[in-house]
């Protein structure tokens, strides 16, 4: 039964893996997500299920790859410096094609960084996970009800295309407490049903001649076939680009956003549409695959400049702007980084300053 | 006629027809089928998961009829630890070299001894990264040549090897660590009971059981097979003394 709760982002995180299922998890404490392995420790023994503080993230997310190669379902979580060594484990995982779900609760960077909330690693989560090339969905949550949402799914998004998927949130998501409406507990039978999908290649035991093999890499012309064959699964997520066109219709200002600096461009564009301008966002909900066709497909006689708003510096995800947007309209930055938030009047300043020159 | 009698069967724990990938005179092979027919005779070859680290003993992945997964380099205590705790009544094995459990699964390796993990590891120390040509390992001797320590291993610059059956004899969870050899029948007979035992435990729930075979590398130590024999008897056992260090949760040594 859906239920209406006043949770925490990790907490509500956490619990919204066990209800899709999760029944293992490993992770390595680091601020700003302490509270989803701290939950999960009490919670998993309530379900069945297993919990391990890993040695590092580097033995959390190969356990990770272990847990998940049984075809049960799985999860681990950190932070910016301890996602950079998951990389080795999420790049063997879609070798193999390993279903993992992960999250990183982004913190200040680059090294050890900041504790305090950023979008730092958005290249690294989108385009560079690990070493060999290989894509996975990555999913921005920008609220905790999304944050609910996008974990609960993604366990079905990571097993459709046996693959890892990345949801990608902040410190400011991980410790805001917001009502959500919990989705279901799936049941034994549902959970006994998707693992049965995979019972082939469960690397559990089989009778002899039906051996199931979890390999991370080839001999000989086996490696390419992988990439080829993982090449045309990328190429099937078109129809999952999610995007959220907020009050498009008229805009001649447009902000680009994700996550928390969407929230706050939003607030932003109300104060700048009550004064008359007419601003509108484009918020990529998944930012791989990302939302091109949305600004590639702007009616640049109107649109007269794109603000990206960022909590990183430099600007990260504007790469993926500037390259829809091919320079045929300006496009402006207005960014934090290394922990430091974003206020309303600060993107509400930069907006404008940016507006006198393009209106 | 006198009755012909059945006194030996290659294990089914072995693709029927296979050939190993192993140079001439390795015991990687005597081992593959060793843990074979140890399964076997305790009826768990259909249940059987073996997690592979990387090295000569990947070599085994188009060898074995078990389950299998590939571990990344020196993680194999990790994935075992992924596996057996989401799938507890697999057999669960780890096959690690000395590179890979040693140095760069170090870490892994003493954190799943140390929880006590319900699995079984099978450490093959050559004393050498085979693999990739002949480095030094953590168990390289003290004076012996590689190819990055081509004046010999040197502890003023290198340290001395690393006995990791006695250090993880130092920790209070495992259940049983020994130590054996292939090099003679009876050594192989001795290594073969070890593994069983192992496995034995392991299907009861008593928690953590590493098998430690000590063994040569003919390629890389650049002596033939037989010469190898006389240097593993001479100067690793020294190094690396077999026997029983710990059964039943009980210190032997
Ligand atoms: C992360 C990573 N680093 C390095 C390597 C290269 N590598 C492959 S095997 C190996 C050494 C293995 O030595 P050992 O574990 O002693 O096994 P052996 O070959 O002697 O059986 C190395 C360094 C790798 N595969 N992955
Ligand atoms: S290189 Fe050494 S360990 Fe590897 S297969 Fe050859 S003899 Fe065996
Ligand atoms: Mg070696």
């Amino acid at each position: 039964m859906a239920e209406r709760v006043f949770m925490k982002g990790t907490e509500a995180i956490a619990e919204a893996a066990v209800r899709a299922g999760c029944r293992f998890f490993a992770g390595y404490p680091i601020t700003p997500q302490n509270e989803i392995p701290e939950y999960m420790a009490r919670r998993l023994p309530e379900v069945g299920g297993s919990f391990v503080q890993g040695e590092s993230e580097v033995a959390s997310v190969n356990m990770l790859y272990g847990a998940a190669s049984t075809g049960i379902r799985a999860m681990s979580s950190s932070s910016s410096c301890g996602i950079s060594l998951y990389s080795e484990g999420v790049s063997y995982c879609a070798s193999a094609r390993i279903p993992m779900v992960y999250v990183n609760v982004q913190r200040g960077g680059p090294g050890i960084g900041a504790i305090q909330p950023a979008q730092q690693d958005y290249l690294q989560a989108t385009k560079a996970s690990g070493n060999g090339g290989f894509r996975m969905i990555v999913l921005a949550p920008d609220s905790v009800q999304e944050c609910v949402d996008m974990v609960y799914e993604a366990y079905d998004l990571a097993e459709r295309d046996q693959n890892p998927v990345l949801v990608l949130t902040d410190g400011v998501m991980g410790t805001m407490m917001e009502p959500v409406v919990l989705p279901p507990m799936k049941t034994d039978e549902e959970l006994a049903a998707c693992r049965a999908k995979f019972a082939d290649r469960a690397i559990v035991g089989h009778p002899l001649g039906q051996q199931a093999y979890c390999r991370p890499g080839s001999v000989g012309d086996g490696q390419e076939k992988v990439n080829i064959e993982a090449a045309a699964m990328y190429e099937t997520w078109d129809k999952d680009i999610r995007v959220e066109e907020y009050m498009m219709d008229d805009a001649e200002i447009v902000f680009a956003a994700y996550g928390i600096s969407a929230r706050i461009s939003r607030a932003v564009i109300r104060q700048l549409r009550a004064e008359g301008i007419k601003a509108g966002m484009i918020r990529p909900i998944t930012l791989s695959p990302f939302p091109y066709d949305s600004f590639r497909n702007l009616d640049f006689d109107r649109v007269k400049g794109i603000i990206d708003v960022e909590m990183s510096i430099p600007a990260q995800m504007r790469w993926d702007v500037d390259y829809a947007v091919q320079g045929r309209c300006p496009v402006h930055e207005v960014l934090r980084s290394g922990g430091q938030l974003l206020t309303n009047d600060q993107v509400l300043k930069g907006a404008k300053e940016f507006i006198k020159e393009v209106l | 006629m006198a009755e012909e009698k059945k006194v030996y069967t290659r294990t089914k724990g072995i693709i029927e027809g296979a050939v190993s990938g192993f140079c001439p005179g390795c015991m990687h092979s005597t081992i593959h089928k060793i843990i074979g027919e140890a399964a076997e005779e305790l009826g768990q070859l259909d249940n059987l998961v073996r997690v592979e680290g990387v090295g000569c003993c990947g070599l085994g992945q188009f060898y074995v009829t078990c389950d299998e997964t590939i571990a990344a380099h020196g993680r194999a205590g990790a994935v075992a630890t992924g596996i057996k705790r989401s799938s507890p009544n697999s057999l669960v094995y780890t096959y690690q070299g000395d590179g890979d459990l040693a140095a760069i699964g170090l870490a892994e390796t003493l954190s799943a001894a140390n929880r006590g993990e319900n699995f079984t590891v099978i450490f093959v120390n050559n004393g050498i990264y085979g693999m990739t040509g002949g480095q030094m390992a953590p168990t390289t001797l003290v004076g012996m040549k590689s190819t990055t320590t081509p004046g010999g291993r040197d502890p003023q610059e290198h340290g001395y090897p690393m006995h990791m059956s006695e250090i993880i004899n130092q920790l209070t969870a495992p259940y049983y660590i020994e130590r054996v050899s292939c090099d003679t029948p009876q050594n192989v007979i001795k290594a073969r009971n070890a593994i069983k035992k192992a496995f034995k435990y392991q299907l009861e729930g008593k928690g953590y059981s590493i098998v430690e075979i000590v063994t040569s590398c003919p390629t890389n130590w650049g002596l033939d097979p037989l010469k190898s024999l006389d240097f593993l008897r001479e100067k690793m056992f020294a190094e690396y003394p077999l026997g029983v260090f710990r059964d039943g949760g009980e210190k032997k040594q």
